[in-house]
C-alpha cells in the first residue's frame, strides 16, 4: 500500500497527488511512468511521475479524470493509500545538451513535460516551453515550467489566456525563426502527430511519448505494441518516447481506439447483467 | 507331488475416469472442468498401483516424489501422510496434479503403462492435495535462521520453489515479483478453468508460512538490479523471470484493432479477470469470430477462454496436421468438445481491417507436408494459389514466447545465448556471474511448471551449498 501524503486540486478535472514511495523514488527519471490499481477489481493504469523527491521518497501524479479509475483516483483524499504502484517504468527520456530545445506539452501531457523540461534546462541547455489547453482552467504547472523556461508560450483554445490557438501555431513561428537542436511533445495524439509533421521538413530532431494502452507494463503483453521505422516496438518497454518521425502515426491512432465503448459502459454504470457485452 | 499353492487373483481394475463438467455446460462458465476423484474412485486407482520394488514412474518425476510411497499411503486412507510425503518433494501438489504434463512425465514411466494404462499419478495427487485444501494441516517446522539473505527475481513456479526449499535451510528469502501478484504464469496465463486461482493462492500462502517474502510490484532491472540487491545486503540472488515476451508474426494487419497476442488476452481474462467485466474493471473484446494462430497448450488455453467468453465462431489456425501439434492431446479433445473448430495445414498471410481499423478478415494459405526439418516434423509447404478469406473479427496470436530480457538488459555480465536465455549449468543453475543462480523458462525457454520446480530445487541446494562455504562474491 502506498500512502497519499499530499493532494491538490489543479482544475475542475485534473489532480495532482504526491505519494510515498521510496523504491520508485530514489530510481525514477525524467520520462519514465508508474503503473496503479486502486481496487481489488481495478484496472492497472500508466501515469507519468511528473516529479519526484528523493529526500522525502516521494513521487508526483498530475492526472484528468476521463474515466473509471482515475474519476475514482481523484477521490482518494490525503493519508488514503493505494493499493498497488509498480515502477519506475519505461525508458528515461534522453537528457544531455543538445542545446535549443523546445518542450511541447498540450492537456494533460503538459505533466509529462515539466520533468523533462526541468531535466533538460539542468543539463544546461536552452528551454522554450509552449504549452497548452483547451482554457484557462485547465491549464496546469505554468509556474513550475516557467521556472525551469527560458522562454514560455501559452496557448489556450478559447484564447482567455496566452494567445489563441494550438500549440503547433506558436511552434510554427518558433521553427521558422530559429536555430532548434530538439523538440520534446507530450499530448494528444493529434498534437504530437502535427508537431512531428511540422519539423519533419526542416529535419529537427522530434521526440514524442506514445502513450498506448497497457496492462502489464512490463514487456509481456505486446498491448501497447508500436510502430517505429517498419518495426514492433513495446510502448512500456522501449519507450514511452520515440522519435516522432519514425512513428506511424496511423496505427496509434487506430489503437487509440480499441476500448472506447467498454470505457464508456463502465462509465455508464452497466453491471454486467447476462448480456453479451463482452462480444 | 507338490501342491501348488495359487495366489488370489488381483482383479484387473481399470484405470479411472475424473468426472468432468458437461461441454454445453462448462462452455458457459469458468469453473474447473474436471471435478477430481471421489474418495471411491481414488482408492480404487491407487489399487492399481503394483507398488514397484524399482519404481521407474519416480524417476519420470522431474522433483522425484515418492510415488509407489503416497499411493500406499492413499490405500490405507491415510491422506494426511499421503500429502506429507508428496510435500517432501513438492510445494505445489495441487497444481502440479492438475497441470503436469503427465502422459510424458511420471506417468509415461509408469511399468503398468508398458502393457496397460499406467496408474493414473496425477489425479491422485490432486486428490490428496484437495484433500489438504478442505480438511489437512500444514505445519511448519521452526529452523535455527543463517544469517543469510537471498533475493528471488520472479514468483513463478521456479521462484517458489527455490524461496521454499532455502527458508526450510534457515535462510531469509525475500521474492520481487513485478505484477501485482505472485505465481506468474500459473495466475496470469493459466485459465481460471484448468487451474483455479484458489489453489495457487492456497499453495504460496503455504510457501510464506515457512517465512518466505513476497513483495509484488517490484521489478528488477528498474527499480533495482541484480547489482543493486548484491549490493544491499542480499548474499545471492536467483533469477526465474521465465520467457513471458510475446511473438507475433511480422505480417501485415497485426497492429489492427482486435490482434492480440496470446499473453494479453489471457492477462485480460485471467490475471486482470476480464470475464468478470465491467465488475472488475479491465475491458477484453471478443468479437463473434475469433482465430487463434497456433497449436500449443497456449493456443487452446486461448480458444477456450474465448468460448467461455462467449464467441460464436472459434478457430484454431495450425501450419502443420494434427499430429504435429504440440498441445497435449488431453486438451485438443476438450477444445473440440467445447466446438472449436480446427482448420490444420493452414497460416494467415495477412491480416485484413475495416475502416475503423478493427480486424474484419484474415487471408490465409494452405499447406501440405513435405520432408522432415531440424525438428523432425514434417515441414508445412505452402501449396500455390490456394490463398482463402476467412471472416474473423478477432485473432489470437499464440505462436510462443522468448525470454524476458530485463534483468539480462540490466545485468552487463550475465551470459546469454543467441535466443536471450540465460546460460547456466544444469546441476546447479550457476550463471555466469559469481553468487547468481537462474532457473526455469528463463533458462530452458517456454517449457513446464514441474520443469522449473525442478530447476528451482537443484539451484536451491546449489545456492544453500554456496552460502555455506563461506565463500565471497567480492
Ligand atoms: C505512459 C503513459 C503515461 C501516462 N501519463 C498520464 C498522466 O500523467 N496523466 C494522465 O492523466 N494520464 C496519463 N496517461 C493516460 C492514462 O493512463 C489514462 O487516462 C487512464 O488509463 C484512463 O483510465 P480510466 O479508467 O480513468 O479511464 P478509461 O475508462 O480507461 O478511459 C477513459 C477515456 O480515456 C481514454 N484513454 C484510456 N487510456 C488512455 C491512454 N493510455 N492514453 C490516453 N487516453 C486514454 C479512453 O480512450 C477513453 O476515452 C498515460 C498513459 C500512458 C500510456
Ligand atoms: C497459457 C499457458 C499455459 C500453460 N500451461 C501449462 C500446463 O498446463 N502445464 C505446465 O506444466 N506448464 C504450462 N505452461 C508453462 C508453465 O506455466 C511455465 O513453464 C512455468 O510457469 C515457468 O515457470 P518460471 O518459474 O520460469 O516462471 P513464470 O511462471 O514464467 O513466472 C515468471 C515471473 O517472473 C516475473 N518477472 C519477470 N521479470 C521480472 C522482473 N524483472 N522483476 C520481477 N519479476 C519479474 C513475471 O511477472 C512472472 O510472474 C503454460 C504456459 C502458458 C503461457
Ligand atoms: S509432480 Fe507432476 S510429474 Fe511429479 S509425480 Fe506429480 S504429477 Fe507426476
Ligand atoms: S511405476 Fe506405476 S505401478 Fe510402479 S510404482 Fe510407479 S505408479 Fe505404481
Ligand atoms: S503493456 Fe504489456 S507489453 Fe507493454
Amino acid at each position: 500500500m502506498f500512502k497519499i501524503v499530499r493532494k491538490q486540486v489543479l482544475s475542475q478535472t485534473i489532480k495532482l497527488i504526491e505519494v510515498s514511495a521510496p523504491e520508485i523514488a530514489a530510481k525514477v527519471q525524467a520520462g519514465q511512468f508508474a503503473i496503479l490499481r486502486i481496487s481489488e477489481n481495478g484496472e492497472r493504469i500508466p501515469l507519468t511521475i511528473a516529479d519526484f523527491n528523493r529526500e522525502d521518497g516521494t513521487i508526483t501524479f498530475i492526472f484528468q479524470e476521463v474515466g473509471h479509475t482515475t474519476i475514482n483516483l481523484g477521490k482518494l483524499e490525503s493519508g488514503d493509500h493505494i493499493l498497488d504502484l509498480v515502477g519506475p517504468l519505461g525508458m528515461p527520456s534522453q537528457i544531455s545538451d543538445f542545446g535549443t530545445v523546445v518542450c511541447v506539452g498540450g492537456g494533460i501531457g503538459v505533466a509529462s513535460i515539466y520533468p523533462i523540461a526541468r531535466a533538460l534546462a539542468n543539463k544546461g541547455n536552452r528551454i522554450i516551453s509552449i504549452i497548452g489547453a483547451r482554457s484557462k482552467d485547465d491549464l496546469i504547472l505554468a509556474d513550475e515550467i516557467e521556472k525551469v523556461s527560458d522562454k514560455l508560450y501559452i496557448t489556450t483554445e478559447d484564447g482567455a489566456l496566452g494567445q489563441k490557438g494550438l500549440v503547433t501555431d506558436v511552434l510554427k513561428g518558433i521553427i521558422d525563426e530559429a536555430q532548434i537542436d530538439l523538440v520534446v511533445a507530450t499530448g494528444p495524439v493529434a498534437m504530437m502527430k502535427a508537431v512531428s509533421e511540422m519539423t519533419r521538413p526542416a529535419n529537427i530532431r522530434t521526440t514524442v511519448s506514445i502513450n498506448s494502452t497497457m496492462v502489464d507494463g512490463t514487456g509481456m503483453c505486446g498491448a501497447c505494441r508500436v510502430e517505429v521505422n517498419k518495426e514492433a516496438k513495446f510502448a512500456c518497454v522501449d519507450g514511452p518516447e520515440f522519435d516522432g518521425h519514425l512513428v506511424d502515426w496511423d496505427i496509434v491512432e487506430i489503437r487509440s481506439r480499441t476500448f472506447i465503448d467498454k470505457e464508456k459502459m463502465v462509465m455508464e454504470g452497466c453491471t454486467g447483467g447476462g448480456c453479451s457485452c463482452q462480444r | 507331488m507338490s501342491t501348488v499353492i495359487e495366489k488370489p487373483k488381483k482383479e484387473k481394475v481399470d484405470r479411472q475416469l475424473m468426472p468432468v463438467q458437461e461441454p454445453h455446460e462448462r462452455v458457459k462458465n469458468f469453473d474447473e472442468v474436471a471435478f477430481g476423484y471421489t474418495e471411491e474412485l481414488a482408492l480404487l486407482e491407487a489399487s492399481r498401483c503394483l507398488q514397484c520394488k524399482k519404481p521407474l514412474c519416480v524417476d519420470g518425476c522431474p522433483v522425484h516424489i515418492d510415488i509407489p510411497g503416497f499411493i500406499k499411503l492413499i490405500s490405507e486412507k491415510d491422506y494426511q501422510k499421503a500429502i506429507d510425503k508428496i510435500r517432501e518433494k513438492n510445494d505445489l501438489p495441487g497444481i502440479c496434479g492438475r497441470v503436469c504434463p503427465q502422459e510424458s512425465k511420471c506417468e509415461g514411466n509408469c511399468l503398468l503403462g508398458k502393457k496397460n494404462e499406467p496408474v493414473a499419478i496425477g489425479r491422485l495427487q490432486r486428490f490428496v492435495a484437495d484433500w489438504e485444501f478442505q480438511y489437512g494441516e500444514y505445519e511448519v517446522e521452526d529452523v535455527t535462521p543463517s544469517g543469510k539473505k537471498v533475493a528471488v527475481v520472479g514468483s513463478g513456479p521456479s521462484g517458489l520453489v527455490v524461496a521454499a526449499d532455502l527458508a526450510r535451510l534457515g535462510h531469509k528469502v525475500s521474492i520481487m515479483e513485478g505484477l501485482h501478484v505472485p505465481g506468474g504464469v500459473m495466475v496470469y496465463g493459466i485459465p481460471e478453468f484448468r487451474l483455479p486461482k484458489a489453489i495457487v493462492q492456497h499453495e504460496i500462502d503455504n510457501i510464506q508460512k515457512l517465512g518466505v517474502e513476497i513483495k509484488c510490484n517490484t521489478l528488477i532491472g528498474k527499480s533495482n538490479t541484480v547489482d543493486d540487491l548484491l549490493n544491499s545486503g542480499y548474499d545471492s540472488v536467483f533469477i526465474g523471470t521465465g520467457a513471458g515476451y510475446p511473438y507475433f508474426m511480422d505480417i501485415p494487419g497485426e497492429f489492427l484493432n482486435g490482434v492480440y497476442s496470446a499473453n494479453e488476452f489471457l492477462m485480460r481474462a485471467n490475471l486482470m479477470k476480464a470475464y468478470l467485466f465491467p465488475e472488475h474493471l479491465t475491458p477484453i473484446r471478443i468479437g463473434k469470430k475469433v482465430a487463434v494462430i497456433g497449436g500449443g497448450n497456449v493456443a487452446m488455453d486461448s480458444v477456450r477462454t474465448a468460448v467461455r467468453l462467449g464467441t460464436e465462431e472459434a478457430h484454431i489456425i495450425y501450419r502443420r496436421s494434427e499430429k504435429e501439434m504440440p498441445a497435449r492431446l488431453e486438451e485438443i479433445e476438450h477444445a473440440r468438445e467445447e466446438g472449436v473448430q480446427f482448420k490444420l495445414l493452414t497460416s494467415p498471410i495477412e491480416i485484413i481491417g475495416d475502416e475503423n481499423g478493427w480486424v474484419k478478415s484474415m487471408i490465409c494459405l494452405q499447406y501440405e507436408l513435405g520432408e522432415p526439418d531440424e525438428s523432425g516434423r514434417r515441414r508445412p509447404v505452402p501449396i500455390k494459389g490456394s490463398e482463402f478469406e476467412l471472416e474473423v473479427d478477432t485473432v489470437i496470436m499464440a505462436l510462443g514466447q522468448g525470454a524476458n530480457p530485463m534483468v539480462p538488459q540490466t545485468t552487463p555480465d550475465l551470459e546469454v545465448d543467441k535466443d536471450g536465455n540465460i546460460i547456466v549449468d544444469y546441476e546447479t543453475g550457476q550463471t555466469s556471474k559469481p553468487g547468481v543462480f537462474a532457473g526455469g523458462d528463463i533458462v530452458t525457454g517456454a517449457d513446464t511448471v514441474i520443469e522449473a520446480m525442478g530447476a528451482g530445487k537443484r539451484a536451491a541446494q546449489a545456492i544453500h551449498e554456496y552460502l555455506s562455504s563461506g565463500n565471497k562474491r567480492h
